[in-house]
């Protein structure tokens, strides 16, 4: 799973030559091993990596500031979304969606790494979701079906349709 | 900068460690387990770091990296891999041995769960030749990792082998940072601290699944009923029950009578206790009881039992514009409305047994006095400005008009029937001077716009100091979550001078010569109705109101009320100086909703406070669903069907089942006198399972987590049940010796825990506690001894003690009463039957067409969607019409026919049509004419308190201070209400 994602990756950053991973582990740890023979292990040390390797560290956020909200997004993927009980979906949906009430992305108005990992990881849990539950979660829908329009983003996950159309708003509230 | 950590978290260890290990300036506030700081997060997370910025970041290590990339440190690839590692591998399998070692006392099963990571982070070690993780100096990754295994590793006992670890680990632990982050989070005692066993107690259950990905379907989740989260006791803390169970009633004085007046008394805890006053002018309702005066009266009824010298007060809030109009509407005078109102409501409360020690009303010559000295104090100190404020004012009434007296059209969407305070149709706030063509409501005449002079309290002046009070009281005081955060909004927003005067006749009289036609504004007035209310109970009312060393003061009240407690009330009183008592405790409930729809005396949809006794349940048991229910933290729903469900199975089967069945068993078995008791292994087993659930409730209790309390009552008695269904008394008392003694310990180990029970019961369900006190002719002294401390289950009926006459103690609630109660109370909306009940929720199988959810709603799909169109074709159609400038009539009766048809969609779709359209509709008559029809006014008014509370908190976060806005005065009938 974390391989193919690694692997959407390299292609939305541009990498002409595509790395070869490996698993470690009962949770199939993704492992890189580097050309000057260290291995990196972990989705998020990797993934980071790869993108500093593309030379594109915006998408690691410019500020120290905008850095740990990157950072922290990024482990919030792997520690929370990753192998989440059912029962802690609606807790995840809801603090996303709250927190994206007034944001364009993750970390604020500059499309991250975080975007990109968060959308692979949940993809998954937004395929399943019933139109009113993708209401119900509003803002998190929308920065959702923004990620996965955004250029280049969606390699190996098929697209979720995740608006309906209203004709007409009840509008009174 | 800000960080938020809490004492026992492990997690704190690594963020204070890195904090003094960079040198980074910022403050540190510590903070309770459950506080949320993080706004948008729905459980708490701490730690916490606030940056200057307004950004959270509520990851530890996320907030070690940023301290660290502070001062200049870039972070590399191995420093992430390990921070990487310790989150997903390490973290996980730490705290799965933490609570193994600390709350199950399973210490010797550690190495299990904590053999893999130590021993990939000992190899690690090994391979390097650098002394640190990732070099020769210390890294971010070495005091991360090193806090995360500090209070597993300082307890060598642990885990052994692993030498390069253990060395590393000395290492990294002799930084000055390491040692004095240990000690203020675990006071250096590692796992033996305290606060980490509090802290563990307070976390979710863990899955310690190690990361499996498990099921992914999204199939929302029951989360099964009351989480059976038992605590798993120590060998300890089973001899310790034991014990204490030994000790017996001990010869501490009783509870002593209540000697009126209660006042405050040296050495002892006073407690002075209020709920937000009641508007008089109508019948309260389930939520506003819930949400004051019987949490309040719960929790004075608590302090009692604990020996404190409590005082709980309330009364009616009797002035204002909105009993000026009820008066009108019947015909009375308001003094006439208030005499009424007050009976009406000191009779329900009565019913729910409500214990105040008074209950007075503000419409007192003491309201006045003391009013006016706080007016003169804050006058003469320089806290009160002049402003002028525009009001229209009715020639022919001779008075200024309320919001609520002014109808016109509105400025914003030229609705013709727009209130003074909001439009019904765009929704918008209106300021009353701006509407176009404004009539008085009551002669329908033109008002004129006139200027009047208006006194303001100057809160920016009194800022800094409220600020500085606030700080204190939050910090040590029990506010609830929403409470502190309503009032930081407020406080964060800037403060602006608020008007403390009105245009109205039936209000406290300002003394002031050149305001002498005026009366104080409701907000500054009903706070004090508080002091004033206890001036009328006793003349040293001052003991307890500028008394703040010895009082401490606790203010109930639901949410929409919070900012006139903690932010204008107090600011009235610090600007008067005369050291009065200030809220240490500000306890706010969330909403109280009926069914899943709103309370609503104009639709009929609800249960009032005088209805509650016609439906031949006993108050004991609406005391107990409603308390069940109390909107602790978030809303929650009042429902018929739930009523039923927990009154059976919890109060008749479970908690009703297991106090009868013991007393039972002492009369029928053993004569009626408690037999004697050789416990077992299992029998103090059971005495320390209960002796926990009774320090729960304490410990949630003293913290007035009132619902949560009541779940430990539950579950003690869910305990005597399986006791006893496992011990088999009835059985054994046909059997040998052994088994007829082994059947005489059950049941006198059972009885002791009813006697318990009806103890901790008396709070919430005082007749109930009395009767059963009374079958088992408890010694008075039970009240006084158990719940002293933090708990002591002795043994309070002992061998040879005789009980009474055992009777049954609830009874079931039929399903076929339940309907018709529904039926009655429901309203005539036909959606109620449509409502799905809040068990059958349709959620259980996600419906991803939006047809086929509406029509498990009960409403037809075909036709709501023939319904959009027409909707839609009639909007684009009126709004066409007003592009063309068309007639006013024409557009209106397009208009008109627009509203008919977003009703009948509402009503396809199953929703619940708007009330205001409902009402728009029926009062589709010429604007000029007022309702002539007294019940169709009533409806109007009762809709706009219905809106008025829907926006009450939107508008409370945002209202403009000065008093020029009159939409206030709306608000504020519904501020005081609640």
């Amino acid at each position: 799973m974390s391989l193919k994602e690694l692997s959407s990756l390299e292609k939305a950053l541009g990498l002409k030559k595509p790395n070869k991973y490996s698993t470690q582990g009962d949770r199939k740890v993704p492992v890189l091993q580097t050309i000057n023979g260290q291995a990196l292990v972990g989705l998020v040390t990797i993934a980071t990596h790869l993108v500093q390797e593309a030379k594109r560290p915006e998408l690691l956020g410019g500020s120290a500031e905008h850095k740990a909200v990157v950072q922290q997004w990024l482990e919030y993927r792997v520690t929370k979304v990753d192998g989440c009980h059912k029962e802690d979906i609606k807790t995840i949906l809801k603090d996303l969606n709250s927190y994206l009430e007034d944001k364009v992305y993750l970390a604020g108005n500059q499309f991250t790494l975080a975007d990109t990992l968060m959308y692979y990881g949940i993809h998954h849990v937004i395929v399943d979701l019933a139109v009113q539950e993708k209401e119900k979660y509003m803002n998190m829908t929308r920065w959702f079906d923004h990620v996965q329009h955004y250029p280049s983003v969606r390699h190996h996950l098929p697209p979720v349709v995740v608006l309906r159309n209203r004709v007409y708003t009840s509008g009174h509230h | 900068m800000k960080l938020f950590v809490s004492d026992g978290n492990p997690h704190c260890v690594k963020v204070l460690a890195v904090l003094e290990f960079t040198g980074v300036k910022c403050d540190v506030k510590h903070v309770n387990h459950e506080e949320r700081v993080v706004p948008y997060l729905s459980r708490p997370a701490l730690p916490a770091l606030l940056l200057p910025s307004g950004t959270h970041l509520f990851s530890p290590n996320s907030i070690c990296q940023y301290l660290i990339e502070l001062n200049g440190q870039e972070s590399s690839d191995i420093v992430n891999q390990w921070l990487e590692w310790e989150a997903t591998e390490l973290q996980p399998a730490v705290m799965h041995a933490l609570h193994m070692v600390v709350l199950q006392g399973k210490g010797a099963e550690t190495p299990r769960v904590l053999q893999g990571p130590l021993s990939y982070l000992d190899q690690s070690l090994s391979q390097r030749t650098t002394l640190f993780l990732t070099a020769e100096m210390v890294s971010v990754a070495d005091v991360v990792l090193w806090a995360a295994l500090y209070p597993i590793l300082s307890d060598s006992s642990l885990v052994s082998g692993n030498q390069t670890l253990q060395l590393w680990f000395e290492r990294v632990g002799m930084l000055a940072a390491c040692v004095s982050a240990a000690q203020t989070v675990l006071q250096g005692k590692g796992l033996k601290a305290e606060s980490l066993k509090t802290y563990l107690q307070r976390q979710p259950t863990t899955h310690h699944g190690q990361g499996q990905v498990q099921g992914r379907g999204t199939q929302p989740c029951n989360s099964p009923e009351g989480d059976d989260d038992d605590c798993v006791l120590s060998e300890e803390e089973i001899q310790s029950a034991a014990v204490t169970w030994g000790k017996g009633l001990t010869d501490l004085p009783m509870v002593p009578e209540r000697q009126h007046p209660i006042l405050p008394q040296e050495g002892k805890r006073n407690v002075l206790v209020t709920s937000a006053l009641p508007y008089v002018n109508n019948v309260p309702h389930l939520g506003n009881i819930i949400g004051c005066v019987l949490s309040a009266d719960v929790f004075a009824r608590y302090g009692r039992l604990r020996g404190w010298n409590v005082l709980y007060v309330c009364g009616t809030d009797e002035y204002g514009t909105a009993t000026e109009n009820k008066a009108r509407e019947e015909g009375l005078t308001a003094q006439q409305i208030c005499d009424k109102y007050h009976a009406v409501h000191a009779s329900i409360y009565q019913w729910f047994q409500v214990d105040f020690d008074f209950f007075g009303r503000t419409t007192t010559k003491k309201q006045t006095e003391i009013a006016q000295n706080i007016f003169w104090r804050l006058h003469e100190r320089g806290f009160l400005l002049e402003d002028i404020v525009e009001q229209l004012r009715c020639e022919a009434c001779q008075r200024f008009l309320a919001d609520r007296f002014v109808e016109g059209t509105c400025p914003f969407c030229s609705y013709p029937e727009a209130r003074g305070d909001q439009c019904d149709k765009c929704g918008k706030l209106i300021n009353a001077v701006e509407l176009r063509e404004p009539t008085c409501k009551v002669c329908s005449q033109t008002p004129v716009v006139q200027s009047s002079k208006h006194l303001f309290l100057d809160l920016p002046k009194l800022e800094a100091e409220l600020e500085q009070w606030l700080e204190r009281s939050t910090g040590s005081g029990d506010w609830t979550a929403n409470a502190k955060q309503i009032t930081r909004s407020w406080v964060r927003d800037g403060l602006k001078p608020r008007c403390i005067t009105r245009d109205l006749k039936w209000g406290t009289p300002v003394p002031h010569p050149d305001f002498s036609d005026k009366v104080f504004y409701v907000w500054f007035d009903a706070p004090i109705g508080y002091l004033s209310i206890t001036a009328n109970y006793t003349d040293q009312w001052e003991k307890w109101w500028k008394n703040p060393q010895q009082v401490e003061l606790y203010n109930f009240m639901a949410k929409d009320n919070v900012p006139f407690h903690s932010v204008v009330f107090p600011c009235s009183l610090l600007g008067a100086q005369d050291n009065y008592t200030l809220v240490n405790h500000l306890v706010a409930t969330e909403y109280l909703n009926y069914e899943d729809t709103k309370f609503s005396k104009s639709r009929g949809v609800g249960v009032f406070g005088d209805m509650a006794k016609d439906t031949g349940i006993p108050s004991d048991v609406w005391r107990f669903y409603l308390l069940y229910l109390r909107p602790e933290g978030q809303d929650s729903a009042f429902s018929w069907v739930d009523m039923a469900t927990k009154n059976n199975s919890e109060l008749l089967n479970n908690l009703g089942n297991f106090i009868n069945r013991a007393g039972m068993f002492v009369s029928k078995f053993f004569e009626s006198c408690v037999p004697a008791m050789a416990l077992q292994q299992e029998d103090k087993r059971l005495l320390a399972q209960v002796g926990w659930e009774l320090k729960q409730y304490i410990n949630l209790m003293d913290r007035v987590k009132i619902r949560d309390a009541l779940k430990c009552i539950l579950n003690i008695s869910r305990h005597g049940n399986q006791y006893i269904q496992v011990n088999e008394p009835w059985k054994k008392i046909k059997g040998d010796e052994t088994d007829r003694q082994r059947s005489g310990t059950v049941t006198g180990v059972s009885v002791n825990v009813a006697c318990l029970l009806s103890v901790m019961l008396q709070p919430y369900m005082p007749t109930v506690s009395h009767t059963i006190r009374q079958q088992l002719n408890a010694p008075p002294s039970v009240t006084g001894t158990l719940l002293q401390g933090t708990g002591n289950f002795v043994c309070s009926l002992p061998a040879g003690h005789h009980i009474g006459t055992v009777s049954p103690l609830f009874q079931k609630l039929e399903s076929e009463q339940i309907e018709s109660l529904k039926k009655r109370f429901g309203g005539q909306q036909p959606k109620t039957t449509a409502q799905p009940d809040v068990n059958a929720q349709p959620a259980t199988t996600p419906a991803s067409d939006p047809a086929a959810q509406t029509a498990v709603n009960g409403a037809d799909a075909e036709r709501a969607r023939e319904l959009t169109l027409a909707v839609a074709e009639q909007a684009e159609k009126v709004r066409t019409l007003k592009g063309q400038k068309a007639e006013k009539t024409v557009i209106g009766a397009e208009v008109t026919k627009l509203l008919e048809l977003k009703k009948q969609l509402s009503l396809a779709e199953g929703k619940d049509p708007e009330p205001v359209l409902t009402k728009g509709k029926k009062n589709a008559q010429p604007a000029t004419t007022p309702a002539s029809d007294p019940a169709a006014q009533t409806a109007v008014n009762g809709a706009d308190a219905e809106r008025a509370r829907e926006l009450t908190l939107a508008v409370a976060e945002q209202v403009t201070w000065g008093g020029n806005k009159c939409n206030e005065l709306g608000i504020r009938g519904e501020t005081m209400e609640v």
